[in-house]
């Protein structure tokens, strides 16, 4: 399958396969005008499959949600065709609306703009934990 | 800097200290502290029915010499138009000098702090924190008891949705040689992650669904209510609700220095006969309740 090099832009690499919808939905890649490449199940020497994601324009992504969802991804930023930076992300100790809190009985459901917020409490097991109500991140 | 009370784990061990000492004091003393915050106003915003908490943290004030003002249900706030708590909050903060809140939406007093210009002490926020009740229970332990460390702690009865079990284990694993038997059903278990987390650290912990074997080896048999509304089935919460109510037959095995605490209110699961027993203390743990609340207040709005 071929996908056009892109100039300038953005490829997120390194997914784990099955994982790169949901990176696509978190970061609304479908609002971008521009073109953007989800490839499932690529084949790869280090994971056997993985997915990749290419973003045809310079846009800032949100790397919380990247290392949220996937702290094994790598971001490649292209400028004139050549990969000018590699970027590892790491697991981010905070997230701020990147995921809402599902207990029924948690604030962030009811009050107004009320930003949902989740902190890293345990980094082995990557548990992420609601700053209101300490409901685990489902 | 302005401090507010939203989860036990905030204050620490000297400054829980340093609440009972004052506590304490206040007992032997009380005369000392009745104007001591004259001219100062607590709001008790209580967002649902708690009359135990309110009136405990309204005594609270008034025998600190101060005022109190505030709403006892949700419909007599602005709440039931619609107001956020950040409003409301910052509305209070205009009138009162602290705030003591409940609320049946967890997080909403931390949500509340973060919006106030004055302290804020959570009095309860759904099935999350209670950490007034915490600081009761940790002053009915060492008048009790004299210590923290060295105790063989029961906690008995739903121990998964029991904010004030959590919260107690939460303060109490900060000492040392403290041993935790976790007395439930197996539906009412500890949740899994104050589990492992105990295990992490260590913690001796014994779980069983047997009151009456746990208890000759108990300092502490704290009891907590088996809810029906918990269970899914009503046969099953028939069959599991009366091992869980202690009787005077009961503690026959029991220590003779052993203290029961229950954060009340209680139901049916102590039964009457014991409160006769003089190692029944939940009714002392009312009022210890009480003094920690002024200390509380001392220390929050920084009075000396």
């Amino acid at each position: 399958m071929t996908i056009d090099e892109i100039k300038n832009g953005i490829v997120i690499d390194h997914i784990t396969a099955g994982k790169g919808m949901k990176i696509y939905t978190l970061l609304k890649l479908e609002n971008l005008d521009c073109s953007v490449a989800l490839i499932n199940n690529a084949p790869s020497r280090k994971m056997g499959k993985k997915d990749i994601i290419k973003i045809d324009a310079d846009i800032e992504v949100n790397t919380d949600i990247l290392g949220y969802v996937d702290p094994d991804i790598t971001v490649n930023i292209i400028k004139d065709g050549k990969t000018q930076e590699k970027k590892r992300i790491a697991l981010p100790e905070k997230l701020t609306n990147v995921i809402t809190c599902k207990n029924p009985r948690c604030i962030s459901g009811t009050e107004q703009e009320l930003p949902h917020v989740f902190t890293l409490t345990d980094k082995e097991k990557r548990i992420y934990r609601c700053l209101y109500c300490e409901s685990q991140a489902k | 800097m302005m401090r507010s009370l939203i989860d036990i784990a905030e204050l620490s061990l000297e400054e829980i200290d340093s609440l009972l000492a004052t506590a304490n004091d206040i007992i032997d003393n009380p005369q000392k502290y009745s104007e001591k915050c004259k001219g100062k106003k607590l709001a008790t915003l209580f967002f649902e029915p708690s009359t135990r908490t309110r009136l405990s943290f309204e005594a609270a004030m008034y025998e600190l010499g101060g005022n109190v003002l505030g709403f006892s249900e949700a419909q007599s706030s602005s709440a039931a138009k619609g107001e956020s708590i950040a409003d409301t909050a910052k509305t209070v903060s205009c009138y009162a000098d602290i705030i003591a809140m409940r609320h049946p939406k967890e997080g909403a007093p931390l949500v509340a702090s973060m919006n106030a210009s004055i302290p804020v002490i959570n009095a309860g926020d759904g099935g999350h924190n209670h950490p007034t009740q915490t600081l009761a229970d940790l002053l009915t332990i060492k008048r009790e008891k004299g210590r923290f460390d060295n105790l063989t702690v029961g906690l008995c009865g739903d121990l998964k949705f029991g904010r004030t079990v959590h919260s107690l284990i939460n303060a109490l694993r900060r000492y040392n040689n403290v041993k935790f038997v976790l007395i439930s059903p197996n539906e009412l278990r500890v949740p899994e992650y104050i589990r492992e987390s105990l295990k992490k650290e260590n913690f001796e912990i014994v779980e069983t669904t047997d009151l009456e074997a746990a208890m000759p080896q108990l300092d502490i048999l704290y009891m907590t209510r088996v809810q029906r509304e918990r269970f899914f089935n009503e046969e099953e919460y028939l069959r599991l609700r009366d091992s869980y109510i202690l009787t005077p037959e009961k503690l026959t095995n029991a220590k003779s220095d052993l203290s029961i605490l229950h954060p009340l209110p209680r139901v049916n699961e102590i039964s009457v006969g014991v409160d006769q027993d003089p190692r029944a203390c939940y009714f002392k743990q009312v009022l210890n309740g009480k003094y920690m609340r002024m200390a509380l207040i001392l220390m929050l709005l920084g009075v000396e």
